[in-house]
């Protein structure tokens, strides 16, 4: 099979044909640059946080981010990197190295922030109490962690802009869960751009890989020659997002654009779900640790004495 | 024929007898998704309608990250 655009073999077939490495890389780049402008995602002053891991996602938008700003010479403004690490063992580390050797490779200030630090365990060391005593989801306590820990350490760095590595499929997910659950209060924070409300406490969080399905990205990774090793989170299977994410897999396979259709679909009634929950929700600042929830006690705090008990 | 598969998510290899020809055939008598992996060969990407040849040695890249 060759691509659509020159005679060079191709590397992928996508809905309207295949492409070659050359064309898929500047139709991928093309991509990511387009939901940027379109959203206005990053300015010419920002301080770009990037929520990183060290897997292909963080590691994609991390280097076009960069690329992005170089291209529309914004002097004034810059990258770091931000990770968490959790605790999780034989997991966690092998994603650090590969982050730590490409953020020295690209000139990027990277800054890694322990969970144990804030929230005297790690997640390993917090497993059997999440599961048995409080018959919750590791994946549940370490989203909840890791959300408090980007939004708190992006904000004492002064970052305006907080960038995430969440591609289309990662989306879809996230939309057919809530949608499951009857979560429309959740659904309501998805989008390109995050968040509900301005509020002096959240920093903008903004997804450029958004329209990105997570196979594009996994070869524009490959293709790039960023080093990825396949790690897998020993947590991972049990989380409600793993069926979802098979079932949508599924449907793909045998109904192409699937997922483009829900992230689509999502994207039509996005600003009527937005505009309902401006009115409803009140912003305040949690009582224990100053951060903002729309409670007394913010979910991290509340989760975190709950473990101790 | 016979192919060689290195999986990349339990870095084992092993090899696998199929009666098709291209790169879909293998990944269905494997019953692996396509939406799940990147398939290659001699570093080199393959699309799903690629004709294998015997002995061919395969390399299944995860498309899902594992966190």
């Amino acid at each position: 099979m060759n691509c659509i655009h020159c005679s060079e073999k191709a590397v992928i077939e996508l809905q309207h044909g295949a492409l070659c490495k050359n064309h898929f890389l500047s139709h991928f780049e093309d991509r990511v640059f387009t939901t940027i402008n379109r959203y206005k995602m990053l300015g010419p002053d920002d301080l770009i946080c990037v929520a990183t891991s060290g897997g292909k996602d963080s590691l994609t938008v991390l280097y076009l981010t960069q690329k992005y700003i170089k291209k529309h010479k914004y002097k004034n403004a810059a990258v770091f990197a931000l990770a968490v690490d959790e605790g999780i063992e034989n997991y966690r580390e092998k994603t650090l190295q590969d982050l730590t050797k490409f953020c020295t490779e690209h000139n990027v200030p990277l800054t890694i922030v322990k969970s144990k630090d804030t929230f005297n365990k790690t997640l390993d060391e917090t497993y059997q109490t999440i599961t048995e005593k409080k018959n919750k989801k590791p994946c549940h306590v370490c989203g909840v962690w890791r959300r408090y820990l980007l939004n708190k350490t992006a904000k004492e760095m002064g970052a305006t802009k907080i960038v995430t590595g969440h591609n289309l499929d990662d989306e879809a997910q996230a939309i057919m869960m809530n949608i499951f659950k009857a979560n429309t209060s959740l659904a309501g924070r998805l989008g390109p751009v995050s968040g509900i409300k301005e509020n002096e406490h959240f920093t903008s969080r903004v997804k450029p890989l958004y329209l990105c399905p997570e196979k594009e990205v996994r070869l524009y990774a490959l293709l790039k020659g960023f080093q990825v090793h396949f790690a897998e989170c020993p947590y991972s299977k049990e989380g409600y997002r793993h069926h979802i994410q098979e079932m949508l897999n599924n449907f793909e396979e045998q109904y192409k654009g699937t997922k483009q259709g829900i992230v689509r679909s999502f994207l039509a009634i996005l600003p009527l779900l937005k505009e309902a929950q401006k009115e409803e929700k009140i912003i305040n600042t949690c009582t224990l640790c100053g951060e903002a929830t729309s409670k007394e006690i913010c979910n991290a705090c509340a989760m975190k004495e709950e473990l101790m008990t | 024929m016979n192919i060689i598969i290195v999986d990349e998510r339990t870095n084992k290899t092993k090899t696998v007898a199929f009666n098709g020809k291209t790169v879909k055939d293998v990944l269905q008598t494997l019953k692996i998704n396509q939406e799940t992996v990147l398939v290659v060969r001699n570093n080199e990407v393959l699309t799903s309608n690629e004709n294998l040849n015997d002995k061919d040695k395969i390399e299944l890249l995860s498309v899902i990250s594992g966190g």
